[in-house]
């Protein structure tokens, strides 16, 4: 085979292996696009109307649904309320308000936090968010931290 | 060893399965060429598309959501929201009556050129179970988006499984999960749809492929007839598997031009109690049974019309299936050939009714 046979097939070679490739790109291109799942809409909760302060007694908790997220909200013995974000910062279990204890647990991994949401013992490396409570009209409000 | 690999991973392999016995048959695969050569492109074909059904059915099952409350919303939110869910959708629609009309041309072309005969009987007794299976997977898919149209074809054509004497009931009972189309039957279609349908259909391609790779491509008698010399061959590699990929790509880009072009729609969600909208009808591919069952009288010999139908066609299908069995050999001076009249007049009577179904 000549020189210039041996580049012209070389070339050619080139040219339809860029090709190719060029293909399997715009196949696998919206594949790729396909498989992550669009943004979630509708997530954007700044606060929520929980109830009537009057029908939540001392001592007691209820998982609050903030937008897709739980909020753990609770009213202490002498009678404050608090919220903090429920999902477990270790790996995403619901936590719960533990009275006698006067703490929060995490029955996944056993990871424990006080009641001002700061991680005390076990695997959580940090602490559950803090979200507001405020009584407007007597109903508790339920909403995210002044940043 | 003369045809053992040379490659590193090549070598490997061999050490451990002994492949040099296979690479070599393979090698000496031959494609006969002659003017029907383009025929033995069809399976093939049907292959691609049964292929790219899985794939893009696959993407879908990742964002579908089976269920008489959210198949309908599940579908629009893939074709508005997921990016290229419009395409992946529309290929999967378009995909299915492509492999469907390939599966028939496939049939017909085998048909015709006599290839069912010995030794081929199996191969077309597992080609027709195949074509069923399609179209099984046609009208199982269908209803999934739970539209209007599908909910009123699963309706009719569940009603019709319901005609056939003895065991209709149970099998209408049976398809719908229940007596009436509703989110049971949804459910039980996308189980069939999904799982017991790819399951089966596998089981038997695998089969068939297994039959053609072992026995070759038939030969038309004309070229049967020539001495081994006279005779034009192809190298199955890579001669025709080139040719073969090509087609590919060419019905590949049919399928995308179709759904780009001619997008699928979604419909009105499926309402069991609003009534039946204008223009309910089957899939093409069901259209020509359905048409000749609008044909026939209510009463026919004391049966009922739809009776008749039903168990004239399965005879028809049953008899279809085992032509490689009963087949009327003509001479080979005759001019008259029955088998090519049966054919013609099947394929005839599927094209006719199905025209006349769209016009009607």
């Amino acid at each position: 085979m000549g020189e210039s046979t041996r580049s012209r097939r070389s070339f050619l070679n080139y040219v339809l292996g860029g090709g190719v490739v060029g293909w399997l790109g715009s196949v696998l291109y919206p594949v790729v696009k396909y498989l992550k799942p669009p943004a979630e809409t509708g997530s954007n909760v700044n606060s929520v109307k929980v109830g009537p302060a009057a029908d939540i007694q001392n001592g007691t908790s209820q998982v609050v649904k903030f937008g897709r997220k739980p909020v753990l909200l609770f009213r202490t013995d002498t009678g404050e309320f608090r919220a903090l974000g429920a999902t477990c910062t270790h790996l995403d279990c619901t936590v719960q308000f533990r009275r006698d204890q006067k703490d929060i647990w995490c029955a996944c991994h056993n990871g424990v936090y006080d009641l001002t949401g700061k991680n005390v013992s076990g695997p959580p490396p940090r602490p559950l968010p803090v979200y507001e409570v405020n009584i407007v009209d007597g109903d508790v409000v339920v909403s995210k931290a002044e940043a | 060893m003369d045809g053992a690999p040379n490659s590193g991973i090549g070598r490997w392999l061999d050490e451990r399965f002994h492949l040099t016995p296979l690479i070599e048959y393979m090698k000496k695969k031959h494609v006969p060429v002659h003017r029907h050569t383009v025929w033995y492109y069809m399976g093939g074909v049907a292959l691609f598309l049964f292929l790219v059904q899985l794939f893009t059915g696959i993407l879908l099952l990742l964002y579908y959501r089976p269920g008489d409350e959210s198949a309908y919303e599940s579908v629009r939110f893939i074709m508005n929201k997921v990016p290229f869910g419009w395409l992946f959708r529309a290929v999967h629609s378009w995909g299915a009556n492509l492999f469907i009309l390939f599966a028939f041309v496939h049939m017909f072309s085998t048909f015709f050129t006599g290839a069912f005969r010995k030794p081929r009987e199996l191969t077309w007794v597992t080609g027709f179970i195949l074509l069923a299976l399609g179209m099984g997977f046609g009208f199982s898919g269908y209803l999934l988006p739970w539209n209007e149209l599908a909910f009123f074809a699963t309706k009719v054509g569940t009603d019709i499984a319901g005609v056939v004497p003895v065991v209709g009931d149970a099998m209408k009972t049976f398809l719908r999960g229940g007596d009436d189309v509703s989110g049971a039957t949804l459910i039980r279609f996308y189980a069939f749809h999904i799982a017991l349908i790819p399951a089966v259909f596998t089981g038997i391609l695998a089969i068939h492929l297994l039959f053609v790779q072992r026995q070759g491509m038939h030969e038309p008698a004309f070229t049967a007839r020539l001495p081994v010399g006279k005779k034009r061959m192809m190298p199955f590699f890579p001669n025709f598997m080139v040719r073969d990929v090509l087609v590919w790509l060419v019905v590949l880009n049919a399928v995308l031009f179709l759904a780009v072009f001619f997008p699928w729609e979604l419909g009105l969600e499926a309402d069991p109690f609003a009534p039946a909208p204008e223009g309910i009808r089957p899939e093409w591919y069901f259209m020509f049974m359905f048409q000749t069952l609008k044909f026939i009288p209510p009463h026919v010999l004391g049966l009922e019309g739809e009776v008749l139908g039903v168990l004239v066609f399965a005879l028809a299908g049953l008899a279809w299936l085992l032509v490689p069995f009963w087949e009327i050999r003509s001479r080979a001076d005759s001019r008259l050939k029955p088998m090519a009249i049966i054919g013609l007049f099947a394929l005839g009577f599927i094209v006719l009714m199905t025209i006349i179904g769209y016009l009607v």
